[in-house]
């Protein structure tokens, strides 16, 4: 690697830092995070009366861990899917186009800083979920040795999938396209509800994708052993979790690099004049 | 303005460009395109809206893959720039709303860090400084006026000291106020250092304030080039001398007035009355050419400020000399 190559690492991560300030003290991009989230966990304490099928731990508690996991693929690939569409809006992706390096600046900071605050926001869901929800364990180092993993492994995996798509997606309008079959994908993943409880095709379609995987390392870290019997095959298949999350990960970043490369080349003055009047029509 | 600053890294033309052409699909935008421009000073790209002023400093930037022709900007051709090159050049565009919850001075003093390997770049508090920020230093970026956001946009285009700068339609939108004092920000930057800067605007009056010399834009390529005075006296060497004789309105164009006007009074025996001479300006010249292009009358129009003006040739011959 280059002098230059590295320095322009270390520009990004420069941008990271400074982006995750603002992420964290802007209260538009903290409400995103949340508003949803403090209505799963209100809608989860209400499930803590419900138990499912003589499980060792309440609906609520079984569920939290779920939720950490669904929010590191959902607000990883929502973050850099957003990110990437509002910045070709507002110009951003071409003042980066327009310095030496600053396209290589501008993803290592987006990347970084998006990890940043999705774990972040996993350390906020993690201090509220742990006193509020009966039958946690995160007493030992195993635990938390599992924990950060599947959590590093949720964002490797998450942030170039958000990258993909973000650079096939040209127009911020059609988010839409992109989060209904995420949250469809969310309905068919355990995360509410055990799997288990699905038709056996619907179970084969959420395994295929990773907030199924992502939500089950989580369960694995902090629910107690027992809980495994609820899994599928009755046990949390660790290998075949980290697996799953990998070929992700490895396959989303073998794309990404050539369509953020594409992406970046169709960026010019008059695309975001138009991509912006196109907007303001819509409005 | 006016001194020609010293040649910077780049020796020969900053930018050559030979018979460029550029098609949206079926429609041609660029039909030939010559240019050259020498390094220092500022060069007013003037044209009609949609008359491919966007499109060519596009191309000039890197930011647009050309249909065809060959052009060298610093001495690379922009579709295989690389970093080093783009450490050279600053860029201003149109419009831009990037990175608005930035407070002023933090992306200043950080776009500053990307041209470290390639320059000594500006040091944050001169630069906004230097742009009449100084004030702003604390504030976001998106509360900034129009005015304020565009003198940050000259500076984070500035900020590497680049050997070209580009600048398109800088003033839009912009009241008289900070019209006037974005020109004397350009004022200043062309008294500081070699930068070479090439603008474009669809204001006559603009180009006229801030570049010694301006290039028309129309039809696709350049229809005529020279400073702001050798345009303006080509302009005016047709006249147009009306006057009334015998109670009808007579008109006539003619190169020489003051010659064709002894001959008129030496032999009309008293009854010229109501003699006018009206020099077609310039702005004449532009403004009709402006009009005809938004009616659609594109060639026209072109043909029309030619023979109006006659200076294709000349001014074209005394500026590329």
């Amino acid at each position: 690697m280059s002098t230059n190559t590295l320095h322009e690492y270390r520009t990004g991560w420069k941008r990271a830092l400074i982006e995750t300030k603002i992420s964290l003290t802007s209260p538009g991009d903290m409400m995103g995070f949340v508003m949803p989230t403090g209505i799963a966990i209100v809608v989860l304490l209400f499930m803590q009366r419900a138990d499912f099928e003589g499980a060792p731990v309440s609906l609520g508690s079984m569920n939290m861990p779920s939720l950490i996991g669904m929010n590191v693929v959902f607000g990883g690939i929502t973050a850099m899917v957003g990110s990437l569409a509002m910045d070709r809006t507002n110009g951003t992706l071409l003042r980066a186009k327009s310095m030496p390096g600053g396209m290589t600046g501008y993803l290592v900071g987006n990347l970084v800083s998006t990890a940043m605050f999705i774990s972040v926001t996993v350390v906020v869901l993690l201090a509220v979920g742990l006193p509020l929800f009966d039958g946690l364990e995160f007493g030992t180092p195993d635990r938390w040795l599992i924990f950060v993993a599947v959590l590093l492994m949720g964002i490797v995996a998450a942030l170039p999938i958000g990258a993909v798509i973000g650079a096939l997606l040209d127009n911020p309008r059609n988010m839409g396209l992109v989060m209904f079959p995420i949250m469809g994908l969310i309905a068919i993943s355990g995360i509410f509800y055990p799997i288990t409880a699905l038709p056996g095709w619907l179970q084969g379609v959420g395994q295929v994708f990773p907030i199924y995987w992502m939500g089950l390392g989580m369960r694995h870290a902090l629910l107690p052993d027992a809980m495994a019997a609820v899994e599928i095959g009755g046990q949390w298949r660790t290998v075949t979790m980290f697996a799953v999350l990998a070929v992700w990960a490895v396959a989303s970043m073998a794309l990404a690099p050539r369509l953020l490369r594409r992406m970046s080349r169709r960026e010019s003055g008059s695309a975001v004049a138009a991509r912006r009047a196109d907007m303001q029509r819509d409005w | 303005m006016g001194h020609p600053p010293p040649l910077s890294s780049a020796d020969g033309p900053a930018i050559v460009v030979t018979d460029l052409r550029m098609s949206y699909g079926a429609t041609a935008v660029l039909t030939g395109l010559d240019l050259e421009v020498e390094p220092g000073g500022v060069t007013a790209l003037l044209g009609p809206n949609g008359a491919g002023k966007t499109t060519t400093i596009e191309i000039l930037e890197g930011f647009r893959a050309r249909s065809d022709g060959d052009v060298q900007v610093l001495g690379v051709d922009p579709a295989h720039g690389d970093e080093a090159w783009r450490a050279r050049l600053g860029v201003v565009l149109q419009e831009w709303r990037d990175n608005g919850k930035w407070k002023v001075r933090d992306i200043v003093a950080h776009f500053a860090e990307y041209y470290k390997p390639y320059a000594e770049p500006w040091g944050a508090d001169e630069l906004l400084e230097m742009v009449g920020l100084a004030a702003q230093s604390g504030q976001r970026v998106r509360t900034l006026s129009g005015g304020q956001r565009r003198r940050l946009d000259v500076a984070l285009g500035i900020i590497g000291r680049p050997a070209l700068l580009f600048l398109d339609e800088p003033t839009t939108g912009f009241d008289p106020h900070a019209r006037r004092e974005f020109h004397e920000l350009i004022h200043r930057l062309t008294d500081l250092d070699g930068t070479t800067i090439l603008l474009t605007t669809h204001d006559l009056d603009e180009a006229e304030k801030l570049a010694e010399r301006i290039l028309i834009l129309a039809g696709g390529r350049i229809i005529a080039d020279g400073s702001p005075d050798q345009l303006a006296r080509a302009a005016a060497t047709t006249a147009e001398v009306k006057w009334i004789q015998d109670g009808q309105a007579q008109i006539h164009a003619t190169d020489d007035a003051t010659d064709f006007v002894r001959k008129l009074l030496a032999t009309d025996g008293g009854s010229v009355t109501e003699l006018e001479i009206h020099r077609a300006s310039l702005e004449d010249a532009y403004l009709e050419l402006v009009a005809q292009f938004e009616a659609g009358e594109g060639a026209t129009a072109v043909d029309t400020f030619l023979a109006n003006l006659w200076l294709a040739s000349f001014a074209k011959r005394e500026a590329i000399r």
